[in-house]
């Protein structure tokens, strides 16, 4: 299992899902539709580690964290 | 380190610890940078949510770039609800010359406002909306939104 977190204003409780890759987490998030509008602006990373990569492979317990749109100052 | 503060910072009295404290260090430029909120839009005020881990990481980035330049970075943001004509964010360049300093401080309030994690509400009325049209996608972002 690994959890999900989303930062910010997307204001959702975490959840934990099974996922081997980011491409995994991608198909669940995808078919939520309170989510779906987040996923195209949003940064991802894994453990607190900033991730592009959608092959990026997951282990057991990972906590990734989804990172919507910034405005500092 | 970021130092971050529930509310407005005290300004005054951060530039004054951040300049006292490094005063002897031969430094000929000190550029600081203030972010005061404006009464813009009929807000009451703006309120921040900050994600320190990944903050603290971006934070010691740009302290190597500045390092390797013999300058020294320093910033303070504030967390939670900030009022109108107070200030909530603070930064500031220490280096020997003048020029890496205005070019630091340039560079890297920029990259602040791209990248830090972040997020700004405006206040009003009671209510704390997200500032989804101000804000910016970080490096990266979309990468769970593409076609699998």
């Amino acid at each position: 299992m690994v959890i999900v977190e989303f930062l910010g204003p997307i204001a959702l409780a975490p959840i934990e899902l099974e996922a081997k890759t980011l491409g995994d987490v991608a198909t669940v998030l995808q078919a939520n539709a309170l989510l779906e509008p987040w996923l195209g602006k949003c940064a991802v990373a894994v453990n607190d580690n900033m991730v592009k990569d959608m092959g990026y492979l997951l282990k057991d317990g990972d906590r990734i964290s989804l990172l919507p749109p910034v405005c500092g100052g | 380190m970021v130092e971050i503060y529930d509310g407005s910072l005290d300004v005054k009295s951060i530039f004054n610890r951040w300049f006292d404290e490094q005063r002897n260090n031969n430094y000929g430029a000190f550029i600081p940078f203030v972010g005061v909120i404006r009464d813009e839009d009929g807000i009451d005020g703006l309120s921040f949510d900050i994600y320190e881990p990944i903050l603290a990481q971006w934070f010691d980035g740009w302290q190597e770039k500045a390092k390797a330049r013999g300058a020294l970075l320093k910033m303070a943001h504030s967390r939670g609800d900030v009022w109108l004509h107070t200030s909530s964010y603070i930064s500031a360049v220490f280096s020997p010359k003048r020029r890496v300093a205005l070019m630091l401080i340039d560079e890297f309030v920029e990259d602040f406002k791209a990248n830090a994690p972040i997020w700004k509400y405006d206040l009003r009325d009671g209510a704390r909306i997200y500032a989804e049209d101000r804000s910016t996608p970080m490096n990266g972002a979309g990468l769970l939104g593409g076609k699998l």
